[in-house]
């Protein structure tokens, strides 16, 4: 390895403080931390550390989030393929999607990568890990069909306004990769919403669309059901969909064999992941499992108070549509826009589902209420760490009073 | 009566180079040294100055706020140096020993019909009263405070810690003369804690006082720790806090009215060639000793232990309080992708390195850092660390941003730096936790005198 020591040594006094590329040292900087653990010793304090850092943790949650990345890359091509009623095998849907994913990482890559270097530069400090997972969450909630450019543009959107203007990783009120996908939903709503974007229907060939071909999400189906009340005949064909036979039934929905954003659509892998991500301690578990009984408990009132059929569906189907899982499990955990608290956490996740669940069913318009509520809790959750961090003070005037 | 707490937040850390029970004798110098920078919270004013002869236990300085916080010389000699530094800062008093050491005498103290002020006259007289830490600040006692509680701290937990009962042989009279010392300072209780995962130490267990048992993991070794467990410290109480093994100093002082800071100290780590147990005065020049016992190459030395000790260099001398000397590799080398290995062979307090499929491991860990200097990210981390009823991270983010009133709310006085050790080990961001809370504790005590 010592040629490539060599080869940051040499180029070292190119971007240094008086160096001609001096705008280049946070990128020379972050690829050498990344190629070499630094020599930095312990100064102060403590003589040993632990060997974590934060981008041990942040690529903890990567290798989380892959298997459900290459399921929705493989997911691409086989709605693709399928869209046309052609045949194709494992190897042709992987090959599609990945045609359709990798541009879209690469172009998240280099628009949030540039942003985060250039406030590097800026304020004098080395480039956050945190814009690691950032990079890969967002393509993985975006429809396949979304322009390269709106993506871009979203991605800068959530690093600046999101997150820079709080002072990079770790102070930021708001989740960066929904704050890209908030963005883009009420900026570009015709590429984020509908029944057009999900899944990629252009043929090279000039093929024909099978018979019957919708383009529509789950629930961008049950929202049409709203307002026609229960057991209407006009929603029979839509919720005949949502039937154990039915393109949406609740184990296509949790295996994740329906149209949806690219990475959100397997509920299996995709709790695979977090299951990795409790175990190694790097997502909370006070959060994943308080958002999945908010939302199931929304659901199941909803489930009893029916009016229509949205309100109607199973609670435990209801969950496995949309960017339920996937909110639960890589979004509402991000540490530094959650609650902080472990008793904060429990309410944040709790009411984070809770919000989920109720935004996408009251408002049709908005079918992913996950992204709304989760950002709303993010908001709110300082305010929910003031009440629990202030029990604490509480506690502690009232000994002092009595002592 | 004993009440047996269980302390199950914290981690022990396990390094090769434990210390077996070998006597390496005595460490003798021509030179010792006492410097200011031991004793938090001292603004230091000197007593004597170069050429002063002095005897064992005559006041080479004191606290310039509280003249009765004195610190003596552990030898007779002449003073052969002040050392200064930026701004005039006394860095160490030097002292040449004589080859017969003599004392100064304060003559053994009556305990019939003792008052608290004669005991704290005496305290003061012998420099001993420099052993005890008072809380809040963490700082040398100030005699004139009336302590809530006095907490005997008999537990050594930190990693490769000495064997204390080892370490206390033979000294069981001081040991209750101490006692009776303290108990003269308090119209509260007397603690002593016990470690309940060792065997019982005689010597304590027959103190008259108030006997308190721990189990478990570090940090139940730190008085924080066990004073949180019995009755954490309120908004303008003190409690004064003293470590077991300076009883037998104290004792020694009120049984003939001499200072004889006298030790037995565990020689541990993976860089020492002969591990084991060494006789030595505090001050002691450690120069030959280290070169004939530690390999000094690239090593980090450390005075006490590698959670809170202090670095030292090889022609350092034996810091005040510290009674562990501890020696392990620098880590200045960089890895190649080490943050991306599986690392079953990596130190870690969580599961993200494959090394928690060992949890008996014990391991040989340099001063490397292990990645750079971030923000506050991961959270819910420092608390598995501190088994105390407050919350780390937003009492140092109050510490971090000068906030007086919340950092008082968040619970300041019951903490002091070592606290946090543990937590700062495994802290993702590498942020100075001890540091961040020496300032804060600094910042406060200016603010309240």
């Amino acid at each position: 390895m010592k040629f490539v020591q060599n080869i940051f040594d040499q180029t070292r006094p190119l971007v240094e403080k008086d160096g001609k590329r001096n705008i280049l040292y946070p990128l020379h900087n972050a690829i050498e931390t990344m190629a070499f653990v630094p020599d930095h010793t312990a100064h102060s304090g403590a003589h040993v550390r632990d060997a974590i850092d934060l981008k041990r943790t942040m690529v903890t949650v990567i290798f989380a989030m892959v298997p459900a990345l290459l399921f929705g890359m493989w997911n691409i091509g086989r709605l693709h393929f399928g869209a046309f009623g052609e045949e194709s095998t494992l190897l042709d849907n992987v090959i599609f999607g990945a045609m359709k994913l990798l541009p879209l990482i690469i172009v998240t890559y280099a628009a949030g990568l540039g942003v985060e270097i250039y406030f590097s530069w800026k304020r004098n400090h080395p480039v956050n890990e945190g814009f690691l997972v950032s990079g890969l969450l967002i393509p993985m909630i975006m429809p396949v069909d979304i322009p390269l450019w709106m993506v871009a543009i979203s991605t800068i959107f959530a690093v600046l306004i999101g997150k820079e203007v709080f002072g990079g990783t770790g102070m930021n009120l708001l989740n960066p990769a929904l704050t890209a996908r908030a963005f883009a939903f009420f900026a570009y709503p015709t590429w984020m919403s509908g029944d057009k974007v999900w899944i990629n229907t252009t043929s090279a060939e000039g093929g024909q669309l099978v018979d019957g071909y919708s383009g529509a999400t789950a629930l961008g189906d049950l929202a049409t059901t709203v307002g026609q009340g229960m057991g209407n005949p006009a929603t029979e064909t839509v919720m005949a969909q949502f039937g154990p036979e039915g393109t949406y039934s609740l184990m296509n929905a949790f295996l994740g064999l329906i149209p949806g954003s690219i990475g959100e659509t397997s509920a299996a892998l995709i709790l695979l992941g977090g299951l990795f991500l409790v175990f190694k301690g790097v997502g909370s578990w006070r959060i994943m499992v308080s958002f999945f009984i908010g939302g199931f408990v929304m659901a199941g009132i909803f489930n009893a108070f029916a009016v229509n059929e949205f309100m109607g569906i199973n609670p435990l189907h209801q969950l496995m549509l949309g960017g339920f899982m996937f909110g639960m499990v890589f979004m509402a955990t991000d540490p530094v826009s959650a609650s902080q608290t472990a008793t904060g956490k429990l309410i944040y996740g709790f009411l984070a589902g809770f919000f989920g669940i109720m935004i996408r069913v009251f408002n049709p318009a908005y079918p992913e209420g996950i992204m709304l509520a989760i950002l709303f809790m993010n908001v709110m959750a300082p305010l929910i760490d003031h009440y629990v961090v202030e029990a604490n003070v509480k506690r502690r005037t009232k000994r002092l009073a009595n002592a | 009566m004993s009440q047996t707490f269980k302390i199950r937040k914290g981690h022990d850390i396990k390094l090769v180079g434990g210390a077996p029970k070998t006597d390496l004798g005595r460490i003798t110098a021509s030179t010792y040294a006492v410097t200011p920078l031991d004793f938090p919270g001292i603004t230091p004013k000197l007593a004597v100055k170069a050429g002063t002869q002095v005897k064992a236990g005559d006041t080479l300085f004191f606290d310039k706020d509280r003249p009765e916080v004195k610190i003596c010389s552990p030898v007779s000699g002449e003073v052969a140096e002040v050392k200064r530094g930026a701004k005039r800062k006394i860095l160490a008093v030097l002292i040449l020993a004589d080859a017969e050491t003599t004392y100064a005498n304060h003559g053994a103290f009556g305990f019939s019909g003792a008052t608290r002020e004669a005991a704290a006259a005496h305290f003061s007289a012998t420099g001993v009263g420099a052993f005890i830490t008072s809380r809040p600040y963490g700082v040398a006692a100030g005699m004139s405070e009336t302590p809530r509680a006095i907490f005997v701290n008999g537990i050594q937990s930190g990693p490769l810690a000495g064997d204390l009962a080892y370490q206390l042989e033979g000294k069981e009279k001081s040991i209750a003369t101490a006692l009776k010392a303290l108990k003269l300072m308090t119209e509260g209780t007397v603690y002593v804690s016990h470690d309940a995962d060792k065997a019982p130490i005689e010597a304590l267990q027959s103190l008259d006082a108030t006997h308190l048992t721990f189990s478990g993991k570090h940090p139940k070794g730190l008085v924080g720790t066990q004073i949180a467990q019995t009755a954490p410290l309120n908004k303008g109480e003190i409690v004064w806090t003293i470590n077991a093994i300076d009883l037998p100093t104290i004792g020694a002082a009120f049984e003939t009215g001499e200072y004889r800071p006298e030790y037995r100290v565990v020689v541990a780590g993976s860089k020492v060639m002969n591990v084991g147990y060494a006789t030595a005065l505090q001050g002691v020049s450690l120069t030959s000793f280290l070169s004939d016992n530690v390999h000094t190459d690239n090593t980090r030395l450390i005075a006490g232990d590698v959670l809170t000790g202090t670095k030292i260099e090889k022609d350092d001398f034996l810091s005040f309080g510290r009674t562990q000397l501890t020696a392990i590799p620098e880590g200045n080398t960089t890895e190649f992708f080490g943050w991306v290995l599986p690392g079953f062979s990596k130190f870690s307090t969580n599961r993200a390195f494959w090394s928690w499929l060992f949890p008996n491991r014990e391991y040989d860990l340099d001063t490397n850092m292990h990645g750079e200097e971030r923000a506050f990210v991961v959270t819910g981390e420092y608390e598995k660390f501190i088994p105390m009823d407050i919350f780390p991270q937003q009492l140092l983010r109050s510490i971090l941003i000068g906030d007086i009133e919340k950092m008082e709310q968040l619970g300041i006085y019951e903490v002091v730096p070592e606290d946090f050790a543990l937590a700062e080990v495994a802290c993702t961001s590498k942020l100075p936790l001890q540091e961040i809370v020496r300032n804060g504790l600094n910042d406060l005590r200016k603010e309240m005198i």
